[in-house]
């Protein structure tokens, strides 16, 4: 018999968990970030509902500092796939201006996008939310279930997770709970790589390595994305072969020099470079086991 | 650094088309603390070029600080993920790691090997391949090492391997590795356990790990890495009949009509024929229908859209079988369960359970027995508790498709769910489906409950009193029968007295106990309503699970829940019996509103306050519902 590749059998595993998620919830919702991991995921979506459009909207908890690329190529697969979009903008950081440079990554990511998520969550109802982590990107990921509960506020609780056995997941809750499902847990960054090669998935193009305006800032190598950048003494932009390998918010997204303008040469990078994707995050690194205190707040 | 490394860096074309086509190989590690099981996960990975620089550089810094190898790497550290347990030193639950090499990607649950934790253990291997059972040299075969056998057995897995770790600590003893590994070979030929390999190890050094050790000339074997990549990963269900349970009806227009699964046995091509349970109309596949295309065959494993020859009608949770060879049906089983939850199994209690993609409401019965997972003894219990596991009889609500789990996992495996917390407390495996339900044909009467209704002039109900001790259930239920009978209607009570004193006497108060008090109370209802009567029952009945057990017994119409509401601080001032003063002294144990819970009915279909109506009152407010309901004809 021809075994399936590993990539066909966790194609296979996200469609089925897709699924079983939208059978067993009221109001769905798919967490649309932009980025790579995103983009499998919704693509995997449309494969497992096709030929019926996903039944679910996409939702884009905005912080108004994404880069303009990542805007653009929302606009663009909201649109080829139908889907609609739901865009939350936290109205309490919009109103006091939250932002990266003054009130610093902690704050700006606890109110644009982990008070904002959970804002956009209430106002709409949805019970269930698909995100797409990844069980390789960090330490305290590895243990999380693919079908994650949460409490009414929102919580996780690490010693309170249901036991996932088989393909058999329970989604049930009272009402006021939610849960949040990943069907990319058992993916790792090459495989995501692979299948945006295979399968030929659109991505941002600042993935891929070209000249853009940068600035050297506390070991980052930030991109002047926009005019709100507000340049300190002596500071530049020059024009450098940069590229990214995770995007979040501009200023908090370190680039990372290369020529890497192909799929294949950013996977040879990837694997050479050996350096965890979530590095050139800076919010990671604000304190130790900071991702866990996070996701028991209620970041995704 | 090695092979894989200069293929990148030369072509990466090349490597990429090599990994392009890796199979997948799920496996469990099991061994204690002290084995030296996070190490050789550790080791693993780090052969595997699995591991990145900054988390090498974490490792690094934490080996320093948390250390058990002095300024070595301590590969433990890497698996070890929530600062919580890091700071205890163990592991307890199920975490997922990754590596790869161009032969096949890895995911290895790492399963702590602690005494209370055969849950994540379970958890961890229902989805793998392969175990690797890691020993001690220096110990040999411990009580655990046949724990973990067993668990990796029961749930299936049929390939194991014997990792005799710290063999440098025995100076590299053959002697010893051989009688170790013999002594398991029979131990786990009692478990159907057939393929082993055994393979001597220092995970700590990395001798046998991913190349063969000079320290190890008589082992002529595979070493563990090449073992991995090499294995055969065929299930059973690959080689079986046809399995598709349906997950989503897919209807995008009037025009398309598509049943969205994935293959959990056989392969499908167009124009095979199909039978679909439960209903077992047959047809034939029409089309296979994915995003990149039509397809001319799905294999086991693959989520696909299929398409039929004829209009059927087809839900979530149906399985689409091969005509020829469909899959059994039945809603009673004998089944392995382990329980996974504080609240021990309430033998009689209504559960769900959820099985491929049907959710049913579920009763367990009693174990028949437990199995000691330590000794493998069979012994006699009235429940299961956390981390037990035993043998029981598994009854659901309505007939499902099924195959026994050692024909195939994911067609025989289901989940016990809690039905208020939604926890999910239990996970089992059956084993066959019981006849003795099958055998059992209601006796075509043909005087039945229409002709007795008839007779009677009133409809056959159940009036069901809740409430707290003391409320004034028994007082009201007097009440409201005499009225009913002064009405001309056939009625009868169920209280304490008659009940406790007779039917239950074997009871005590317990929760378990408690439940089976209401369940046989639930199943006289239902005789005496099939019989014509109106039944009123007054139990304290203090949960929710029991009363919507009880409700279930009946037709829908036929239950009547009625709350009688009367706060705690009131009964416990009136407290007729004095039993709330015993039990504040804690001379009654588990007494409902002082340390049993009382959960108060949602949508009860009368709800009386005690406070605002005298029991007359009360009673003649139920009355007027029979009548206003059609039970009874109004009093004149």
């Amino acid at each position: 018999m021809p075994d399936l590749t590993h990539l066909q059998r966790l194609e296979a595993e996200s469609i089925d968990i897709l699924r079983e998620a939208v059978a067993e919830s009221e109001r769905p919702v798919m967490l649309y970030s932009i980025g790579k991991d995103s983009a499998v995921m919704l693509r995997l979506a449309r494969k497992a509902f096709y030929p019926s459009r996903p039944p679910f909207p996409l939702l884009h908890v905005d912080t108004t500092w994404k880069f303009r690329a990542m805007y653009a190529l929302r606009e663009r697969m909201a649109q080829e796939s139908g889907m609609q979009l739901l865009i939350h903008k936290n109205p309490e950081a919009e109103r006091l201006g939250i932002n990266p440079f003054t009130h610093g990554s902690a704050t700006h990511t606890d109110l644009w996008k982990t008070q904002g998520l959970k804002q956009a969550l209430d106002q709409y109802g949805f019970d269930l939310a698909f995100g797409g982590a990844r069980r390789d990107e960090e330490k305290s990921r590895a243990k999380e279930r693919v079908f994650s509960f949460r409490t009414a506020q929102h919580r996780w609780d690490p010693k309170n997770q249901r036991p996932e056995l088989w393909r058999l997941y329970n989604a049930r809750r009272n009402p006021g709970e939610s849960i949040r499902v990943f069907p990319l847990s058992n993916w790792t960054e090459l495989d995501i790589w692979q299948y945006i090669q295979q399968e030929d998935i659109p991505i941002v193009p600042l993935y891929f390595a070209a000249k853009r305006p940068i600035v050297e800032r506390d070991g980052l190598l930030l991109m002047v994305d926009d005019e709100r950048f507000p340049l300190r003494d002596g500071e530049t932009p020059e024009l450098r072969s940069v590229r990214f390998r995770t995007l979040g918010c501009y200023p908090l997204t370190g680039a990372v020099e290369s020529l890497a303008d192909t799929l294949p040469a950013i996977i040879q990078e990837m694997l050479l470079a050996r350096t965890t994707e979530r590095q050139g995050r800076l919010i990671d690194h604000d304190s130790s086991g900071s991702m866990e205190k996070k996701k028991t707040e209620g970041y995704f | 650094m090695n092979a894989q490394t200069s293929l990148i860096e030369t072509d990466i074309e090349r490597y990429l088309e090599l990994h392009r086509n890796k199979s997948l190989l799920r496996f469990i590690t099991c061994g204690s603390v002290d084995d030296g099981k996070s190490t050789l996960i550790g080791r693993l990975l780090y052969e595997a070029h699995a591991l990145l620089d900054d988390q090498l550089g974490a490792l690094d810094a934490d080996s320093k600080r948390y250390g058990t190898q002095g300024d070595a790497l301590d590969f433990a550290l890497l698996v070890d993920g929530l600062s919580a347990e890091r700071e205890q030193g163990i592991t307890i639950d199920v975490a997922y790691r990754f590596f790869a090499t161009e032969r096949r990607k890895f995911i290895v649950a790492d399963t702590p090997g602690h005494e209370q934790y055969t849950r994540n253990m379970i958890t961890g291997a229902s989805t793998a391949d392969l175990a690797v059972i890691l020993v001690d040299a220096r110990k040999g075969l411990l009580t655990q090492t046949r724990r973990h056998s067993y668990l990796a057995s029961l749930v299936g897995i049929r390939r194991v391997v014997l990792a005799i770790n710290k063999l440098d600590l025995v100076d590299w003893s053959h002697g010893v590795f051989a009688g170790i590994e013999r002594e398991y070979r029979d131990f786990a030929a009692r478990l159907g356990i057939a393929n082993i390999v055994a393979i001597p190890l220092s995970a700590l050094h990395g001798d046998n790990m991913t190349a063969p050790s000079t320290n190890t000339p008589w082992y002529h074997g595979p070493n563990l890495l090449q073992h991995l990549e090499q294995v055969d990963i065929a299930t059973p269900a690959d080689h079986g009949p046809l399995r598709m349970p349906v997950q989503w009806v897919n209807r995008p227009d009037h025009a398309f009509r598509g049943f969205s699964g994935r293959l959990l046995g056989g392969r499908v091509r167009p124009g095979d024929a199909v039978r679909v349970l439960p209903s077992g109309r047959q047809s034939t596949v029409a089309r296979i229908v994915t995003l990149d295309g039509d397809l001319d065959e799905a294999v086991n494993g693959q989520a696909v859209t299929l398409t039929l020859a004829d209009e059927i009608d087809i839900s979530r949770g149906d399985v689409i079988c091969a005509a020829a060879d469909p899959a059994g049906l039945a809603d009673q089983f004998e089944a392995h369960l382990v329980w996974m939850a504080e609240q021990p199994l309430l033998p009689g209690r209504a559960y769900l359970v959820k099985l491929g993609a049907t959710m049913l409401g579920a009763s367990i019965g009693p174990p028949k027995y437990l199995v000691d997972v330590n000794t493998l003894d069979h012994l006699a219990a009235k429940t299961l508790q956390l981390n037990e596991t035993g043998v029981v009889t598994l009854t659901l609500d309505r007939a499902v498709a099924f195959d026994p789990y050692a024909h195939n996992r994911d067609m025989g495996s289901f989940i016990v769910i809690d039905r208020l917390g939604n926890q999910t407390v239990g996970a089992g495996m059956l084993h066959f489906a019981l006849r003795r339900s099958q055998n059992i044909h209601w006796q075509a009467v043909e005087v039945d409950k229409t002709a007795r209704v008839r007779q009677n002039g009133h409809r056959p109900v159940v009036l069901w009193l809740t409430g707290l001790s003391g409320s004034g259930k028994s007082t009201i239920a007097n009440i409201v029968e005499r009225q009913l009978h002064a009405l001309g209607a056939r009625t009868y009570l169920l209280d304490g007295d008659n009940v406790r004193h007779g039917l239950s006497k074997d009871l005590g108060f317990t929760a378990a106990d408690r439940v089976e008090n209401i369940r046989r109370i639930g199943e006289v209802a239902r005789l005496m309503v099939d019989a014509g009567l109106i039944v009123i029952t007054a139990f304290i009945s203090p949960f929710r699970s029991e009363r919507l057990l009880a409700r279930h017994m009946v037709d829908a119409g036929e239950f009547i829940e009625i709350f009688v509401d009367t706060p705690l601080a009131i009964v416990e001032q009136r407290d007729p019996k004095g039993l709330y003063k015993k039990a504040r002294k804690g001379e009654l144990k588990n007494f409902t509103g002082i340390d049993s819970p009382y959960e108060v009915p949602q949508a009860p279909e009368l709800h009386i306050d005690t406070t605002s109506s005298d029991p007359e009152t009360a009673a003649t407010q139920i009355v007027e519902y029979l009548a206003r309901h059609g039970v009874i004809r109004a009093p004149v």
